[in-house]
């Protein structure tokens, strides 16, 4: 029976239906305390004290602690993508000096019980002398922290990347289009907020850290390096992790303070952030500006790409590094040719909350503009939108197709794809010249209607490596233990059906133990779609490895060969069927001898690349100016789909938070910077009523070459190129190529274009 | 530190005397007083109904109620959804229909549908819409959360008819 390609429901269903989760606030120990963190209530400024006795007279308050008390603390360092001159821009557990945004952990209290120290915060006061906050990534640099790191601007670094004879191309064009777009500040925003419980062992001198997500092992290193824990002291714990979307499980500030809290009280210590604090201090992501220049031939070929970009990092440089601004660079010219290409991708700091990665980082918001200026190309030679991707896209002869520079440290090349396959494809589903058709018709009797394309190349299953080790016992049971992390996209059930297809067992006597820092020794975590191609791999080499050795165990019990066996629902059976023996009996059999085991170990220096199109049909009402999504179609290839359902389910999801970022979430900051959306009141998400009915076209056409399974990640491609595909369609609808420049396109935005147009 | 009021409450069938002080909301009291932690709180805004709860039948934000205020009445959270080990039609449509991702959301949804469907049973696929839009979820896109409510609909109807 086959396991790998069904839509199979989650092995891991049953506890969150009950309510029977354990999300970070479900940890509870007794005696815990709980820490409240005190916020800089202003964008920027000079500490000149922080007066903490009245906060600290309150019943029930234990510790209050500012940098003062963590003054041997290092700022947290880069997980990925660092470079030594970023290093300055590094943020401490508590501000020094300066706090450099609203919302910057300033200080935090302990207590007794959640509401006392919410109550003690509230009294904490921050007596700041307030300077000029710089709010514009594309405004001159300004100085970063005036007297303490002088001369230290902030630009932190300039990402380029290029190849071709950019000049010969511009001397060659037969047009030059060029086009400035911005994408506004939204990120993950899971539902479940950050938090941590820190339990401290006074017998075995041990903390360990609930409430872990994404990157456990590399947290558990990092922590123990800033709190110079040996190792083994500090072991990370994941549960259930409620969305992570980039954003949830990079090591924040919060993260080293509850674990720093716990050690020094030696007692258990939990930290749970409510939602205002969340959109204040969790990552924010998006917001950049690019202007582009294409030179371009008469046919809409671009024969090269001049690119410069801006993004607006916020107050500190994050665990990402250079991360967002790399991808954004290395994965600009998505899906076509590009013979000559030139970015300049400029890392600009910010008095707002410090940015990082969210689903799809640099590629929303480059497939945005890069989608964008496609349609302008189109619009300027008269040509259709349709026939301009044509006749750019990269051919399916010319895979694997290397663009010649790295991104994440790894070589961009194409490993497989039929890009001009899949856009006839979605073409032909929809009927396409018929629907345009009809939609030319409507217009003509006024209706404001129209259709956007976007086409995308993601990037998925980033190495390095990750190890699973699998047991089979004398029940029949499987325990999977991998060092990836879930955040609740279904990595349990995937992994369990790739253990299934190898051994032939029911899905259902399979457990996988993930997020456990004490239980494997290296686990690279949950990002960049990595793990149903990293892990999924090593799930399927450690099950061929456990199934040699059943079948070589059986064969000499049962007096055959291993070739003249084979599986089937948990037995071992010659293949006449004349005798058989479960696969339990065998791993009795071997109980005394170490039990019946297997051992994957997936290691890839290069990353796969899905791709794939969202078409949006959109209806504007011209006197709300609202948006109805009348159509969303999305097809993306991903190689080998190892359940159907969950793919589905991750891109549908990823759309609804691409509308989001298209309509309605951004982060606002008045010219003091003050954020204005610091609720759900202000930053608003898609509801049901908000997000369309999505067809997914999923396809299989191009299998990586570069993992045994033919995977490629599908966290990402639901959202990618939402932006893009609803931007078109809205020109379309309204008639006026390159109207929408910046998302979200928000009523009063869209309001300004008609007016603009009618005029 | 303020005051405790000694309240008792009756969640899912049960009874819980606790002491607690008058401001702790009742998803709280719920998640820290009767150790139910499957009521989440998403925002304690009244916008993201994750903590959704049946009061007196009726769904109820836990976030936007105080704990003493549930003297006197009944409660219902998640935990009491299933029937021992039998799944509530809600949640084996979810289950089989893949209607949650990381789950965060999945009680407050569950126990929204659970209260307007024991209202009005006969709602129509456009009213369900209308009523599961009062609730957020960052994972699904809504698609799979929609249809679960709408085939558990369904199903409970038949089960009535019999
Ligand atoms: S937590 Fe109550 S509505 Fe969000
Ligand atoms: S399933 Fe994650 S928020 Fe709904």
């Amino acid at each position: 029976m086959s396991f790998v390609g069904r839509s199979l429901r989650r092995i891991e269903d049953r506890p969150l239906l009950m309510g029977q989760g354990a999300f970070a606030a479900d940890c509870n120990w007794s005696g815990q305390l709980h820490m409240r963190v005190v916020r800089s209530p202003v964008a920027f400024g000079r500490i000149l004290s922080i007066e903490t006795e009245e906060a600290a007279a309150l019943e029930g308050v234990v510790a209050i602690w500012t940098i003062a008390d963590f003054d041997d603390l290092p700022p947290i360092d880069f997980r990925q993508m660092g470079l030594e001159r970023l290093a300055p821009y590094r943020q401490f557990v508590l501000a020094r000096d300066y706090v450099r945004y609203v919302g910057e952990p300033v200080a935090i209290v302990v207590a007794v019980d959640p509401y006392v120290a919410e109550d003690a915060a509230d009294l904490v006061f921050c007596d700041i002398e307030e300077l000029a906050p710089q709010l514009d990534a594309t405004a001159e640099p300004v100085a970063f922290m005036p007297d303490v790191h002088p001369g230290l601007m902030s630009e932190p670094a300039v990402i380029r990347r290029g190849y071709g004879d950019l000049d010969a191309a511009f001397a060659r064009a037969h047009k030059v289009v060029a086009l400035e777009v911005k994408i506004g500040r939204h990120t993950g925003v899971p539902m479940e907020t950050r938090g941590g419980l820190c339990v401290y062992d006074t017998d075995k001198d041990t903390l360990t850290l609930y409430g872990a997500a994404k990157v456990p092992h590399y947290n558990r290193d990092a922590i123990s390096r800033m709190l110079r824990l040996a190792p083994g002291r500090l072991e990370l714990s994941e549960g259930h992790v409620g969305g992570g979307f980039g954003i949830r499980g990079e090591l924040y500030p919060e993260d080293v303070l509850v674990c720093a809290a716990a050690l020094r009280l030696k007692r258990p210590v939990k930290w749970i952030e409510d939602r205002r604090e969340h959109l204040l201090a969790a990552n924010h992501s998006r917001d950049q500006v690019y202007r582009l220049k294409a030179a371009v031939d008469s046919s809409g070929f671009i024969l090269g790409l001049q690119a410069d970009f801006f993004t607006d990092q916020g107050a500190y440089v994050r665990t990402h590094g250079t991360t967002v601004t790399d991808l954004s660079a290395g994965l600009l010219p998505g899906p076509y040719v590009i013979p000559a290409y030139g970015v300049a991708g400029h890392i600009r700091l910010t008095n707002k909350t410090p940015a990082g990665t969210y689903r799809a980082p640099g590629r929303y918001e480059s497939t945005f503009a890069r989608e964008r200026l496609i349609d302008q190309v189109a619009a300027e030679l008269g040509l259709s939108p349709v026939e301009v991707r044509r006749v750019n896209l990269i051919g399916e002869t010319a895979m694997p197709f290397d663009r010649g520079f790295e991104t994440l440290g790894t070589k961009v090349v194409y490993d497989s794809g039929k890009y001009a396959d899949l856009l006839e494809r979605v073409l032909a589903h929809l009927d396409h010249d018929r629907l345009q058709a009809q939609l030319a018709e409507r217009r003509s009797r006024g209706e404001l209607v129209g259709l956007g394309l976007g086409y995308f190349v993601e990037k998925s299953g980033l190495g390095p490596q990750d190890l699973v080790r699998m047991r089979l016992d004398a029940r029949g049971e499987i325990e999977i233990v991998t060092g990836v992390a879930s955040v609740g996209q279904g990595v349990e059930t995937a992994l369990a059906q790739i253990c299934a297809e190898t051994l032939q067992v029911p899905i259902e006597r399979i457990r996988v133990i993930h997020g456990q820092t004490d239980r494997i020794e290296i686990g690279f975590g949950a990002f960049a779609s990595r793990v149903t191609v990293m892990a999924g791999s090593a799930v399927k080499i450690a099950a061929e490895a456990l199934r040699a050795s059943a079948l070589e165990v059986a064969a000499k019990l049962l007096q055959t060969t291993p070739e003249a066996l084979h599986l089937a629902n948990g037995m071992i059976e010659t293949v006449n069927g004349s005798a058989s023996l479960a696969l339990a009996d065998v791993a009795a059999h071997l109980e005394e001898t170490g039990g019946l085991t297997g051992e994957g170990r997936f290691a890839s220096s290069h990353m796969t690349y899905p791709y794939g199109i969202h078409a949006a049909q959109v209806r504007v009402d011209p006197a709300t100016c609202a948006v109805t999504i009348e159509r969303y179609v999305v097809a993306y290839d991903v190689g080998r789909a190892v359940n159907p359902m969950l793919i589905e389910g991750q891109i549908v999801g990823g759309v609804a938070q691409g509308v989001g970022g298209a309509f309605l979430e951004e982060f606002v900051y008045d010219e003091n910077g003050q954020p204005l959306a610091a609720s759900f009141a202000d930053y608003l998400m898609p509801t049901c009523h908000e997000v369309p009915e999505v067809e997914v076209i999923l396809r299989e056409d191009a299998p990586s070459p570069l993992n045994p399974l033919g995977v490629k990640g599908a966290g990402e491609g639901g959202i990618n190129a939402a932006g893009a595909a609803l931007a078109g369609a809205i020109d379309a609808a309204i008639q006026k190529p390159g109207a929408v420049t910046q998302l979200p396109i928000t009523p009063g935005r869209l309001h300004a274009i008609l007016r603009a147009r009618l005029r | 530190m303020p005051d405790k009021r000694d309240v008792t409450l009756a969640v899912n069938g049960k009874t819980y005397a606790v002491s607690v002080e008058p401001r702790r909301s009742l998803a709280d009291v719920l998640r820290d007083d009767c150790g139910l932690t499957g009521t989440h709180l998403g925002c304690e805004h009244g916008v993201c109904g994750a903590c959704t709860v049946l009061v007196n039948e009726k769904p109820v934000r836990a976030c936007l109620m105080f704990g003493v205020q549930a003297e006197g009445k009944t409660v219902r959270t998640v935990e009491g959804l299933a029937d021992g080990d039998t799944l509530h039609p809600l949640q084996q449509a979810f289950w089989e229909n893949h209607g949650l991702q990381c789950g965060f959301c999945t009680p407050g949804f569950l126990m929204l549908a659970a209260g307007a469907l024991q209202e009005n049973p006969d709602m129509t696929d456009d009213d369900i819409k209308d009523v599961l839009s009062s609730n957020l979820c960052r994972c699904t896109g809504y698609q799979n959360i929609v249809k679960a409510v709408r085939l558990a609909a369904r199903e409970m109807r038949a089960r009535a008819r019999i």
